[in-house]
């Protein structure tokens, strides 16, 4: 089928299989490999994007099904200049990632959580990134990393 | 330019991790991130039986086969073996089969679904034998241990004294990194292959490759990727994957990609050894412990591997952190037909530490005394002989860890606090773990491992074979590196790790990383320093000795002479490359006797002690932990948030095995397979953790630096035990303490 939709803002049109998953459009059609596959079954969420600003796994998600959205990926929030926004920065300072996998999924659900305007507990935070699996940092410091950049956008 | 305005040196301080930046944008590239050219896909034909004998590989000849490629044992050009620590392992089995996951046959073609279809149509025709599943069943053992100190025979039957007994068990458990194995074999002009993947031992996979293929050193290169996780479970299974898709590749003369599914790498790779632990001990009535007998039976699974030396670790760290005068230890790891048990964080020790910390809170439960205090009057200090004869010299922090523990957690107020009595249930629990830095025995001896710098024109590459799984190895090793030389972070860069271009430092396992490879490149780094401060002091006629590099400018005394790079540029210009490699030195007076089992196991330990507070709901025997205290001293923390990371991730993954990890057997097969019914913990199943960091260097590591990325996975099930005890008034003997084990636990009587 042809498909129609917007990729980190810019819109794009391809030939899909209806049922392929998002995730297989946007890692080899659009090459955009930031988004990770863990299991393949919506558990680990290392391919969390945002689909309308809905924070979703795209391995469960088929192409049909995203005609005509919004579809935003790590890649869509990082600048193009290289410089790092204040959650990336956050996460390298404070050592939210290690070996990386989930990463990209944790940037997408923390900057989903920062976006919604909610009060950055540590209940909340550790509630948004429920559906992210991290088998390297205990989540305290992905955890802290979200929480300062809310205390910072507060001022 | 005065040495005030330079920038400070980098080791204790927390520069922003090297790899950080491209991992937090989705840069970074893993290998199913990296294209190949005319690329095919792998796929491995398994046994489905446990134990048997292969009569028939069969290809179905009804189906296409064309642009297939099919790989059997028959196309192995040298030995059929996974080289590692014995040659019991096929790489392809063509007769016995011995657990259910055993590779058979190999599948390879550009169209993952013909692919898929394919592997429908390969029919394996296998007739079963008897299959030993049970390890307590088995009579193949691979290997067995004893230490033995003073004499036991004599506290068992003295009256005066207490006699505990308790029997502990522990299953599998999954390491789950979140990235599955995942290899890309490509096939060379010269016969060769190189292999790009995600691991953490290249040189396992260069030797193992040359044994299979039947290549010179030169026909290999193995390049380590982006590795999503380790944490032991990509020590030596890539071998294996790297085996099967060289193989396939030579054989369609293009490359292979072979990525696991989740389901196949939780079922086929390697797992925590499950085992069963006796625990005998002759106590004074006061506490005073004078002498234990344990007998520990892991199970191996179906070959060797590694399993000698997880049983050597695990036995070594049997009677915890405390004396002993006389001691008897045994431990047997056997076979039984199921896929092979291997490395996973903490090698051994969290099985014997959750045996023998549970031990200590029964001594004191029975003994009625509070397992603190009985911790207090047994714990290690300097002076103290362990059961293998090794006298603690320096850097012991058994108290130390044991006392910041129990201040910051509250312990004394929690632990007078009456449980409660209506549907949760408080308690409060601690405790202590040691953990041997380094190779086991005469390991480090053996391997003789080499690490080291070259000098570029505006700095210098670290080289070595030790990889950055996340645990942040480049970083730690570029930190190192910079502060001998007085480079800036930026001035460092660490070479990609491919076995043709580095040297090898050995495999990136064991707590091994930071101590030994960093004090070696430490020690290369001096060696280069030297080399270039008397270059400067000759090109500008001072005295050598009054020469140094601070900040990337080269000064005598306050005055500056010359930037690095100046230095560097005509230094390569004049002499010529500058490579300074330096080979570990085994510490002096560290030696281990194999025959007799005795001597120095490691040359110094890292000390941790866990407090969990907890409440149990005695309606659903649901645990909620409340908060979690970790106090942990490694030496000295080269890089502190680095270090906390490490403590961090290794205390919830051993919180997943205190209470949720737990695999499903039926005839040899595992059940849950996939991440959706083999629960590792979420953000939502962790409580507020304190993480302390004490120091107390080591002589010999890098600036008093220990080994510290197994520590942490030694202390949280014992202390949740704990904690549970003190909640319910009952020892749950086994792990992990679900609900269910609660209930049984709580109607038992």
């Amino acid at each position: 089928m042809r498909l129609e939709l917007t990729i980190n803002g810019a819109v794009r049109a391809l030939t899909v299989e209806p049922l392929a998953r998002l995730l297989d459009v946007l890692r080899e059609d659009l090459v955009l490999t930031g988004t990770k596959e863990g299991c393949g079954e919506g558990e680990c969420g290392a391919c969390a994007v945002l689909i309308d600003g809905q924070l979703v796994n795209s391995c469960l998600v088929p192409a049909c099904q995203v005609a005509g959205a919004s579809v935003v990926t790590v890649e869509g929030l990082s600048s193009l200049d290289g410089t790092l926004t204040p959650l990336q920065r956050c996460f390298v300072e404070r050592g939210g990632a290690q070996c990386g996998i989930c990463t990209p999924g944790m940037i997408v659900a923390g900057h989903c959580f920062l976006e919604s305007g909610a009060e950055a507990t540590d209940a909340a935070v550790r509630e948004a990134i429920a559906g992210n699996l991290c088998r390297c940092t205990g989540y305290a410091k992905i955890v802290e990393s979200i929480v300062r950049v809310a205390q910072e956008k507060r001022g | 330019m005065k040495h005030a305005e330079i920038e400070p040196k980098t080791v204790g301080h927390s520069p922003p991790r090297k790899d950080g930046a491209d991992k937090v944008t989705g840069r970074a590239r893993y290998l199913d991130d990296l294209a190949f050219p005319g690329q095919l896909w792998g796929r491995t034909v398994r046994s489905q039986v446990p134990h048997g004998r292969i009569r028939a590989v069969e290809f179905d000849p009804r189906f296409d086969w064309s642009g297939i490629v099919r790989v059997t044992a028959a196309d192995i050009p040298g030995d059929n073996v996974v080289h590692l620590i014995e040659d019991d392992q096929p790489m392809l089995a063509h007769d016995l089969v011995r657990h259910r996951e055993e590779p058979i046959a190999l599948l390879a073609c550009a169209d993952r679904e013909r692919l898929e279809q394919a592997l429908l149509h390969v029919r394996v025709a296998i007739e079963p034998l008897a299959a030993v599943l049970d390890p307590l069943l088995s009579t193949h053992v691979f290997k067995s241990y004893r230490i033995e100190s003073g004499e036991i025979g004599p506290a068992f039957k003295d009256p005066s004294l207490r006699v505990i007994e308790g029997t502990y068990r522990v299953g599998h458990q999954e390491q789950m990194y979140i990235e599955p194995n995942a290899i890309c074999a490509v096939p060379r002009d010269d016969g060769g292959v190189t292999i790009y993947g995600s691991m953490q031992c290249p040189f396992y996979i260069h030797r193992g490759l040359q044994r299979l293929l039947k290549l010179t050193d030169a026909q290999i290169a193995v390049i380590q990727v982006v590795t999503g996780g380790g944490f032991g479970g990509k020590e030596d299974y890539p071998t294996v994957l790297a085996g099967h898709a060289a193989l396939l590749a030579r054989k369609a003369g293009r490359p292979v990609k072979m990525i696991y599914k989740r389901e196949e790498d939780v079922a086929a790779t390697t797992k925590r050894h499950p085992a069963v632990l006796r625990y005998r001990s002759a106590v004074k009535p006061d506490g005073e412990f004078v002498a234990c007998e344990i007998d520990v039976v892991m199970d191996g699974g179906a070959y060797v591997t590694l399993s000698p030396v997880v049983a050597s670790r695990g036995v070594l760290h049997a009677s915890g952190a405390y004396r002993w005068p006389n001691a008897r230890i045994d431990c047997r790891v056997v076979q039984t037909h199921t896929p092979p048990n291997g490395a996973f964080r903490g090698f051994g020790v969290p099985q014997t530490l959750f045996a023998c910390e549970a031990q200590v809170e029964k001594i004191a439960f029975e003994l009625g005394l509070d397992p603190l205090a009985v911790r207090r009057k047994n714990a290690l200090v300097v002076g103290d002989v362990l059961p293998t004869g090794q006298k603690l010299t320096e850097s012991v922090s058994a108290l130390p860890v044991l006392e910041a523990a129990a201040a910051r957690s509250g312990y004394a107020a929690k632990r007078s606090a009456p449980p409660g009595t209506g549907r949760k249930r408080r308690g409060i629990g601690l405790s202590l773990s040691l953990h041997g830095a380094g190779f086991t025995g005469s390991g480090e001896a053996k391997l003789k491992s080499r690490a080291g710098l070259e000098l570029l024109p505006s700095g210098v590459r670290v080289l070595s074979a030790s990889t950055d799984i996340g645990q942040g190895t480049i970083t730690i090793f570029a930190q190192l590196a910079a502060d001998e030389l007085g480079l800036p972070l930026s001035a460092v860069e660490v070479a990609i790790n491919d076995t043709s271009r580095v040297p090898d430092s050995g495999p990136t396992v064991a707590s091994r990383t930071a101590m030994v490879v960093g004090g070696t490149i430490a020690r290369a780094a001096q060696a280069m320093a030297r080399v270039l401060q008397g270059y400067a002091a000759e090109l500008h006629g001072v005295p050598a000795s009054e020469v140094e590099c601070r900040g990337g400018i080269f000064a005598r005394r306050e005055q500056a002479l010359a930037p690095f790079e100046t230095i560097a540029r005509r230094y390569l210009a004049d002499r010529g490359p500058l490579l300074c490699i330096e080979q570990h030195e085994m510490p002096p007076g560290v030696q281990w006797d194999d025959a007799a089992y005795r001597g120095s196991a490691y040359p110094c330990y890292a000390w941790a002690a866990t407090a969990v507070t907890l409440e149990v709901d005695l309606d659903t025997f649901e645990i909620a932990l409340l908060d979690l205290v970790t106090a942990s001293e490694i030496g000295k923390a080269i890089h502190p948030v680095l270090a906390e990371g490490q403590i961090e991730g290794g205390t919830v993954q051993a919180l997943g095995y205190a209470l949720l990890e737990e695999h499903v057997w039926e005839d040899g097969r595992l059940l849950n397979t996939r991440m959706q019914n083999y629960l590792i913990p979420t953000a939502l199943d962790v409580p507020p953790m304190a993480t302390i960091l004490l120091e107390n260097p080591y002589s010999r590591g890098p600036h008093g630096a220990k080994g510290l990325g197994e520590l942490p996975m030694d202390g949280p099930a014992p202390a949740v035990a704990a904690a549970v005890l003190h909640a319910i008034g009952k020892l749950i003997p086994e792990l992990p303490i679900s609900p269910e084990r609660v209930m049984r636990a709580l109607h038992a009587t």
